[in-house]
C-alpha cells in the first residue's frame, strides 16, 4: 500500500524554510549532498519575515567596545543563566561572520557614516549591536537566503505539511506528509532530517505568530523520541497591537523604543522607572534626558528602562493594566511622536527609521504614529524552550534528527534578547546543515516502514471518515478553546491551581480533538489542516504546562504569582521532557553542566 | 457599528466556478481577511484561502477585492462600501487552484532564471566592503518587495495578453533592478532583459506602481532606468561606435 505514495529521496531533508531552515539547506547543499526543503507556505513567506528589529552580532561597527565576550555575557544575563552556555558562546563568536556572509550574498543593510553595516540599540544589549534594514530585517534575511538558495540545487517543496517523522529502529530516516494544493501524500526518505519549524505561539489566543506557528517540529521530534527542554519559558513580547480587536497580538517592534519611544500609563507617567531589577541597575539610567541620549547613540549614556529585557517590560505593562492605570483598550501607551520636541524633522525621521510600523498603524488602526501614541500590550511571541540539542552539532538525542532555530532550545535560556533570534537562525542553521550533511555522508540510507506510514495516513484522514460517520464538531472550536485555556491559565502570570486546571483541560480537549470531523475534500482544505495541527498544539501545550508546574520560581519568561522570586537552586537545572513507552509525557530535572572557567570569568568581568 | 454585510466570494477550481453569497455581521476594525476567516470558520470550513502573517509583511493573501488587486489583510472594511455586496476573487493573472488560492509557481521559475548576485572582491581592509547609505537607498526601496505578485496580477501584458513565456513582469524587473543597481554587483543582465525577458513589452502604464502595497515606485525607479540602460547598451550608435574603437574590460 505504502508503495503507492510518490517518494522523494534525499541525503538531508530540512523541514521548515524560515531563516534557520534555509540556512541549513544552503550549508548542507554546499557540502555536496542532495537536499530537500519542505515549506509549510510558499518559499519566502515564513514567519522570519515578521522579524523587525535586527540581528545581533558583536561587530563593533558603532561602538568598538563591543566584543563576543560582551554579547555572550548579555545573552546569559538575559537568559538568567539557564542557557546552554556553549550555544551562547558559539553564537556570540560566530554571528559577525554569518552577518558578513549575508552581505556577500546580496543583503543590503543600513550603513554607518563610514559605510559599514550599521548597528542599533536593543533591549538587554549593552552596546548598539543589531545589524538592521529599517524595521524589516527579517524580510531582508529570508529574501537573501531564498535568492541565494534557489541557485544551490536544493529541491524545494512548497506548501507541504509533514505529519510524521519516519523511523528505522532508533534512527529517523525520513518524513511523511502531504501537499496543501492537492492533498496528495508523499514519502520523503532522508539519511538525516533537520527540523526548523519555528514557533508555537498559536497555542495562545493573543500571539504575534501566524497560523504556521503550531509547534510542528517540536511535536514531531517529541513523538519520534526527541527530548524537549525548558518548555515553560515562553516570551510574551511587551508590545503587541491591541486595537482594533482583529489586529490584537501583531508585533510592534522593540525598535520603536530603541529609537526613543517611551511607555506611559493613562496618567502619562513613565512607569518603567518604578521597577528596575537589581542586576540591571548599574546599566540603566534614571534620567530621561540621559535615556534619550542613549537612544541617539551617545556612548557615555546609560539605557532608559523601556529597554530592559522583554520579560520584565511585559510584566510591568501587565501590572499597570491590572492596577487600573491602562489605556482605554486594556494596554498602555507607546509614544514615539514625542521626539518632535527633540528634532524638527521628527515625522520624516520616524517614517525612515520605522517605515513598517508607520504603515501598519496607518493602515490597520488608522493612526499616525508620528502624531499620536500607540496602544500596546503583551503578546505571545517566542518559545525559548523546544527540542533539546547538542550545542555544537544541533543533533538531538535521536540519531539522524537535528533541530535549529526557534524550535530548538538552549541558546536563550529563560528569556531571549531581541535581535538574538535572527542571529540564532544563521549561526545554528549553518551548524545544523553542516552536521546533518556529515551524518548523511557517514551513514547509509535507512529503511522506511510501511506500517508507520499507513498509521500516519490513517490518523491524518480520519476526520473525513468521522464526518461521514455523522460526527459534527469541527476543529476550529477545539482550537479556540485550547487557545483560551492556555492564554488564561498558562500565560504571562501563572498559578499552581490554574495550571492544574489547564492540564486537566488539555486532556479533555485531546479527547474532543480525537473526534473532530472535517467536511469536503483534501485539496487546500483549511478545516482539515487545522484538525491535523491540533495534535501538535495539544502536545506542546501539555509540555509547556508540565514544565511551568514543575518550576516553582519566577525566572525570565516564566512568572509565577505564587513563587514570585528566583530560586538559586532552580538555576542549576533544566527541565527535560520525553515521551514514555506507554505514550505518556514525563518530566525530569537535569543539572546544567558546569561552565568552563574562562566563560565564568567573562561573566564576572562583564558584571559591572 | 455591527452590521450584516453581503460578500460574494469566488468558489471553484481550474475547471471553473462561480460567486457564492455569504452574509455575515462585521464589527469595528475588521479587515477583509478577518471576514474571510469568519466565513471559513462558521459557514464554509473548506473555503481555500492563502494567508500567513496577517500584517502586510509576507504577501500571501493577495486577491481582487471589488475588482482591485489588494492584500486582504491590509484592506480595512471601513474603506469599502458595505451597503453593496463586496466581491472577493482570486488573482486573475494566474491559474486557479481552488477558491481564492492561485498557482503562483510561475513566478518562482522566472526568478530562478535571473542571474544571481555576483559581488566584486571585498576591498575594505577588514575583508568586507564599504557602501554609503545614499548609494544603497534605491536598492533598499526595491528590496522592500514582499512578493505578493499583485503587480504581476494587474499587468496587462500578463493578465490580458498572457505573455508569461516572453515577459518576466514588474516584480522581476524590480528584482533585476535591485541586482543591477546594487553597488557591489558585477554581473550583466541587460542582454536577457532585452532578449528573453521582454522589457520592451512594458509600455509604462504604471498600473503596477498603483497596486504595490509597499509603495515601491516600480515604473519610475526600476523599469524606466532599466529600459534606459538597455537602450544605451543596444541602440545608442555613438556608444556602439565608442565601444568598437575602445573596447572595455
Amino acid at each position: 500500500m505504502a508503495t503507492n505514495y510518490e517518494t522523494h529521496e534525499y541525503d538531508v531533508l530540512v523541514i521548515g524554510a524560515g531563516g534557520a531552515g534555509l540556512r541549513a539547506a544552503i550549508e548542507a547543499s554546499a557540502s555536496g549532498v542532495k537536499v530537500g526543503l519542505i515549506c509549510k507556505s510558499l518559499l519566502g513567506k515564513a514567519h522570519t519575515v515578521m522579524a523587525e528589529g535586527g540581528m545581533a552580532a558583536a561587530m563593533g561597527n558603532v561602538d568598538d567596545r563591543d566584543s563576543w565576550k560582551v554579547h555572550f555575557a548579555d545573552t546569559m544575563r538575559g537568559g538568567q543563566y539557564v542557557n546552554n552556555w556553549r550555544m551562547a558562546e558559539l553564537h556570540a563568536k560566530e554571528a559577525p561572520t554569518r552577518v558578513h556572509e549575508l552581505e556577500a550574498w546580496g543583503a543590503v543593510f543600513d550603513r554607518t557614516k563610514e559605510g559599514k553595516i550599521s548597528q542599533r540599540n536593543f533591549g538587554g544589549h549593552r552596546y548598539p549591536r543589531l545589524a538592521h534594514v529599517g524595521d524589516r530585517t527579517g524580510l531582508e534575511l529570508i529574501r537573501t537566503l531564498q535568492d541565494h538558495g534557489i541557485h544551490q540545487g536544493i529541491s524545494v517543496h512548497m506548501e507541504y505539511t509533514i505529519v510524521s517523522l519516519l523511523k528505522d529502529g532508533a534512527r529517523v530516516v525520513g518524513a511523511f506528509g502531504y501537499d496543501r494544493e492537492r492533498g496528495r501524500f508523499r514519502i520523503f526518505k532522508a539519511k538525516a532530517v533537520v527540523v526548523c519549524t519555528g514557533g508555537l505561539g498559536r497555542a495562545y489566543r493573543v500571539t504575534s505568530n501566524s497560523w504556521e506557528g503550531t509547534g510542528d517540529g517540536v511535536s514531531l521530534a517529541y513523538h519520534a523520541g526527541a527530548e524537549l527542554l525548558d518548555m515553560e519559558f515562553i516570551q510574551f513580547h511587551p508590545t503587541g497591537m491591541i486595537w482594533p480587536p482583529s489586529v490584537q497580538g501583531i508585533l510592534v517592534t522593540e525598535s520603536v523604543r530603541g529609537e526613543g519611544g517611551v511607555l506611559r500609563n493613562k496618567e502619562g507617567k513613565r512607569f518603567m522607572y518604578d521597577d528596575i531589577p537589581d542586576n540591571y541597575k548599574s546599566q540603566t539610567s534614571m534620567d530621561p534626558e540621559e535615556g534619550w541620549r542613549y537612544t541617539q547613540n551617545d556612548k557615555n549614556a546609560k539605557r532608559p528602562p523601556e529597554l530592559l529585557t522583554r520579560d520584565h517590560v511585559a510584566r510591568c505593562i501587565n501590572r499597570e493594566v491590572k492596577a487600573g492605570r491602562g489605556s482605554p483598550h486594556g494596554g498602555v501607551f507607546l509614544d514615539i511622536s514625542w521626539i518632535k520636541e527633540k528634532m524638527s524633522n521628527a515625522p520624516e525621521h520616524i517614517k525612515r527609521k520605522l517605515p513598517s510600523m508607520y504603515h501598519q498603524f496607518m493602515q490597520l488602526a488608522n493612526l499616525d504614529i508620528t502624531k499620536e501614541p500607540m496602544e500596546v500590550g503583551p503578546t505571545t511571541h517566542y518559545a525559548m524552550g523546544g527540542v533539546r540539542v547538542n550545542g555544537d552539532t544541533q543533533a538531538t538525542n535521536v540519531p539522524g534528527l537535528f533541530a535549529a532555530g526557534e524550535c530548538a532550545a538552549g541558546l536563550h535560556g529563560a528569556n531571549r534578547l531581541g535581535g538574538n533570534s535572527l542571529s540564532d537562525l544563521i549561526v545554528f542553521g549553518k551548524r545544523a546543515g553542516e552536521h546533518a550533511a556529515k551524518f548523511a555522508k557517514e551513514n547509509g540510507a535507512g529503511a522506511v516502514n510501511d506500517a508507520q506510514i499507513e498509521a500516519a495516513y490513517k490518523e491524518a484522514v480520519e476526520p473525513f471518515e468521522r464526518a461521514a460517520g455523522g460526527a459534527s464538531e469541527g476543529p476550529y472550536q477545539v482550537q479556540y478553546d485550547l487557545q483560551n485555556m492556555m492564554q488564561d491559565n498558562v500565560g504571562i502570570v501563572r498559578l499552581q491551581n490554574e495550571m492544574e486546571f489547564a492540564l486537566a483541560g488539555i486532556s479533555k480537549l485531546r479527547a474532543r480533538a480525537a473526534k473532530v470531523a472535517v467536511q469536503g475534500h483534501l485539496e487546500y482544505n483549511p478545516g482539515w489542516h487545522t484538525a491535523i495541527d491540533l495534535k501538535h498544539l495539544l502536545t506542546i501545550s501539555e509540555a509547556i504546562t508540565l514544565g511551568a508546574l514543575d518550576r516553582k520560581e519566577s525566572r525570565g519568561g516564566h512568572f509565577r504569582e505564587d513563587f514570585p522570586d528566583k530560586d538559586p537552586e532552580a538555576q542549576k537545572y533544566n527541565n527535560v521532557i520525553s515521551k514514555q513507552a506507554d505514550g505518556s509525557m514525563k518530566l525530569r530535572r537535569e543539572p546544567i553542566p558546569a561552565m568552563p572557567e574562562e566563560l565564568k570569568q567573562v561573566i564576572e568581568e562583564m558584571k559591572n | 457599528m455591527n452590521k450584516t454585510v453581503t460578500f460574494k466570494i469566488w468558489r471553484g477550481d481550474a475547471n471553473g466556478g462561480n460567486f457564492v453569497e455569504y452574509k455575515t455581521e462585521i464589527t469595528e476594525g475588521l479587515v477583509v481577511l478577518d471576514v474571510v476567516h469568519k466565513i471559513q470558520a462558521t459557514q464554509a470550513n473548506d473555503m481555500a484561502c492563502r494567508w500567513n502573517c496577517k500584517a502586510g509583511k509576507c504577501g500571501s493573501c493577495s486577491a481582487e477585492i471589488n475588482g482591485i488587486p489588494k492584500l486582504m489583510c491590509m484592506t480595512r472594511m471601513d474603506t469599502l462600501n458595505i451597503d453593496k455586496p463586496i466581491t472577493i476573487e482570486p488573482m486573475r493573472a494566474f491559474p486557479s487552484i481552488r477558491d481564492l488560492v492561485t498557482d503562483v509557481s510561475w513566478n518562482y521559475r522566472v526568478k530562478q532564471k535571473i542571474k544571481k548576485f555576483k559581488p566584486r572582491t571585498p576591498d575594505a581592509p577588514d575583508g568586507t566592503w564599504r557602501m554609503q547609505q545614499e548609494d544603497v537607498d534605491r536598492v533598499q526601496e526595491f528590496r522592500k518587495c514582499i512578493e505578493c505578485f499583485l503587480c504581476q496580477d494587474v499587468c496587462h501584458v500578463l493578465r490580458d495578453h498572457h505573455k508569461h513565456d516572453e515577459f518576466i513582469g514588474p516584480r522581476f524587473l524590480v528584482y533585476t533592478a535591485a541586482l543591477e543597481m546594487h553597488p557591489l554587483d558585477t554581473e550583466d543582465r541587460l542582454p536577457e532583459l532585452k532578449q528573453t525577458q521582454g522589457i520592451g513589452f512594458c509600455n509604462i502604464t504604471k498600473c503596477c506602481t498603483k497596486v504595490c502595497p509597499e509603495h515601491i515606485t516600480i515604473t519610475d525607479n526600476a523599469i524606466i532606468p532599466l529600459k534606459e540602460r538597455v537602450v544605451d547598451e543596444f541602440y545608442d550608435p555613438f556608444g556602439w561606435l565608442l565601444k568598437k574603437i575602445r573596447p572595455q574590460g
